[in-house]
């Protein structure tokens, strides 16, 4: 197994630059997740560390080599492509079998270790099968013991559940987290699905615009946002974010909306001194703000009103209106108690899910971990 | 359930299935009014000729013109269809086929693989190669009769003399219609195999690189068999274009040196010029005959070998 190190990767077309001088380091048996919105340079990144295409600047190291002009073949790695991209005129077997074919690798040798990597994907009644002839998520198994049958040092894979059904795609999830360690492989995993990222992933790349924004384990991404795309990315419903300037007044600190000012609690006063006079955009996940009565005072309240209530069996997403016409979604278990719709209620929050973004920047304020981005070594 | 209710139902049901009826009548009606002006034309021009043609075989026509057709059944079919003239003309077609429809495939198919390279500029190859297809037959003929004319040709000037020239020479002139024959149609192939090529999806072709397939490999085992659907309708295409050549005979060589090019359809113009409607006909039935065995053939024997994806 090995490493991946991407070293200031830059892919241009033309004038497009789809990649943007990316550094990231894929560490030895991990299972990292590149995520983005599509055409967030996602899968070209995967592409060239494939090989598939050339860098136009920096380089890409796998093991202790450097790869920039080694061919995909001569690479130790395997692709899962987001098409599967199976031989359609061969056999389940021969699919398998192609990679090992190809290589040379004595016909007495290929035959236990296909057996081998249907066994462990449950393919062995399959293997006379055409593709034709198998479902999306049997395909889809087939691609992956295609690419295990080689035993290569590094897995790509190019959305290889987006093709899935929701109950299939949910179920390979489990499956594939199970076969990476039992493999005890490298993986880099390109989604646009955010959970699929926050499930599988020992640590998620988030990309935007060719631009890495962030790299970290899942809890901390979705904890500590680096910047507003980050923050409005990860998470469903997504992060509350409310715009308005920072103002003090005898050392405490508010957040002045045009539906009025809000006191900020003390937890993030230091990153507040530190914005006063400046925009600024103050996020708050849904699962962090409480629905309170109006007559309540407290020192954190928005005045709002109900909306929109959409009930989801489990839980309850309330969408509330503020007084400047900004949407806030509150996420509430169905033991709390239901609000009613057209009514005036008051937002509070939880201090410790409070977030301060730079509005002209989208850049956190409270004190970015610098950890956090670029290779997070 | 009452009886009187029961009743109600079975009254509906037939009401409504006569309905049904109706509609299935009236919209049957419906499409063979819009069918009948193209049965009309093919009717005209096809299916009467077709059939009249196979008439027209059992009938001698008359050495002198005015004389009435003398019905002689299948004498003629026979005579013709046994003649060294027949014999002939119907292994001159042949061998142009396999001169030609190989080859046309092959180099079409060579140049699409070119074409079908992501370089800078390669818009103006896919051009040059496909402009063959706006050239027609008669084109293509006055080149290679003036690249292979003696006096003012390619030859002579590459300082070649050829005597007799090569269209006159019994060894080289099916050859040289050949030549121009696949040169011509190499613009169509081009066209077709770069559809066929475009076709296979591109992961594919990237899971053989990452798989560690060498070009080699990539091309026999690969792309190949994906191409075969395409490969199969040029080859039995083009062998039917190629058994209907006719143009560049006629431009070139006239059928001639001494019928060494002289293939069925130009044997058949050739009795229709001499006024042997009969032998045309009977030619011209062994034209059809041939072409359905071999078409028929291509789809049993090869077919087997075309893989149609999913």
């Amino acid at each position: 197994m090995a490493r991946v190190v991407l070293d200031h990767v830059t892919k241009r077309y033309g004038d497009v630059v789809a990649v943007n001088d990316l550094s990231l380091e894929i560490r030895d048996r991990e299972f990292l997740v590149l995520l983005g919105p599509s055409g967030c340079g996602k899968s070209t990144a995967l592409r060239m560390i494939a090989g598939l295409e050339d860098l136009s600047g920096g380089q890409i190291a796998i093991g202790d080599r450097v790869v920039n002009d080694v061919e995909p073949k001569d690479r130790d790695i395997a692709m899962v492509f987001q098409s599967y991209a199976l031989y359609p005129h061969m056999t389940v077997a021969r699919n398998i079998e192609f990679p090992l074919r190809s290589r040379k690798v004595p016909e007495n040798e290929r035959g236990p270790l296909v057996e081998e990597a249907a066994r462990a994907l449950g393919l062995s009644d399959l293997l006379d099968r055409k593709p034709a002839q198998l479902s999306g998520g049997q395909r889809q198994r087939v691609a992956l013991a295609r690419a295990i049958v080689r035993k290569p040092s590094v897995f790509l894979m190019d959305e290889p559940l987006s093709n899935l059904d929701a109950k299939l795609r949910v179920q390979t999830r489990a499956e594939l987290i199970e076969l990476q360690r039992r493999l005890d492989a490298t993986v880099v995993y390109v989604t646009h699905d955010q959970v699929e990222a926050m499930t599988m992933g020992h640590r998620i790349a988030i990309m935007s615009d060719g631009v890495l924004q962030q790299v970290g384990p899942p809890q901390d991404v979705y904890e500590r946002p680096a910047n507003l795309f980050v923050a409005r990315f990860i998470g469903a419903p997504p992060m509350n974010t409310i715009t308005g300037a920072i103002s003090s007044e005898g050392g405490a600190h508010y957040l002045v909306t045009a539906g009025g000012a809000i006191a900020l609690p003390s937890e993030i006063s230091g990153a507040a001194r530190n914005a006063t006079g400046l925009e600024v955009v103050l996020g708050v996940r849904p699962e962090h703000v409480r629905i309170l009565p109006h007559e309540s005072e407290t020192q954190f309240a928005l005045e709002a009103t109900v909306a929109v209530i959409e009930s989801l069996g489990h839980e309850r997403h309330v969408v509330c209106r503020l007084a400047d016409e900004q949407m806030v979604i509150v996420r509430q278990t169905v033991e709390t108690q239901r609000p009613v719709e057209g009514t005036a209620v008051r937002l509070s929050a939880d201090p410790v899910g409070l977030h301060l973004f730079d509005a002209a920047t989208g850049l956190r304020l409270d004190a970015p971990d610098p950890q956090s981005v670029g290779d997070g070594e | 359930m009452t009886s009187d209710t029961a009743t109600t139902h079975l009254i509906t049901d037939v009401g409504q299935s006569k309905r049904f009826l109706n509609r299935r009548r009236r919209e049957t009606g419906l499409g063979y009014l819009m069918l009948a002006p193209s049965l009309l034309i093919f009717s005209v021009f096809v299916f009467y000729p077709f059939f009249k043609n196979f008439y027209l075989g059992f009938f001698r026509t008359p050495p002198f013109p005015g004389l009435p057709a003398r019905y002689v059944g299948l004498d003629q079919f026979r005579e013709v269809l046994t003649s060294d003239y027949f014999t002939n003309s119907f292994r001159v077609t042949i061998v142009f086929a396999l001169l030609t429809v190989p080859a046309g495939i092959i180099l079409g198919l060579l140049l699409a693989m070119v074409a079908n390279q992501r370089l800078r500029g390669i818009g103006a190859y896919r051009t040059i190669f496909s402009s063959t297809v706006a050239t027609s037959v008669a084109v293509a003929s006055v080149i290679f009769g003036t690249l292979l004319n003696p006096q003012v040709g390619l030859l002579p000037w590459l300082g070649l003399t050829t005597n007799p020239s090569i269209l006159e020479n019994p060894k080289y002139a099916l050859f040289a219609v050949a030549v121009t024959t696949i040169w011509q149609n190499l613009g169509l192939s081009f066209i077709v195999m770069s559809s066929g090529l475009q076709a296979i999806p591109d992961e594919i072709i990237e899971a053989t690189e990452v798989d560690g397939a060498r070009p080699w490999t990539r091309f026999w085992r690969v792309t190949l068999p994906l191409l075969s659907p395409t490969v199969f309708f040029a080859f039995v295409v083009g062998s039917i274009v190629a058994f209907q050549t006719f143009g560049q005979i006629d431009l070139l060589t006239q059928g001639g040196p001494i019928d060494k090019t002289n293939v069925l359809t130009y044997a058949i113009y050739k009795a229709l010029r001499d006024q042997n409607e009969g032998k045309a006909a009977v030619l011209a039935v062994a034209l059809f005959g041939v072409t359905l065995l071999l078409t028929t053939a291509q789809m049993r024997i090869l077919e087997r070998r075309v893989h149609y994806g999913n």
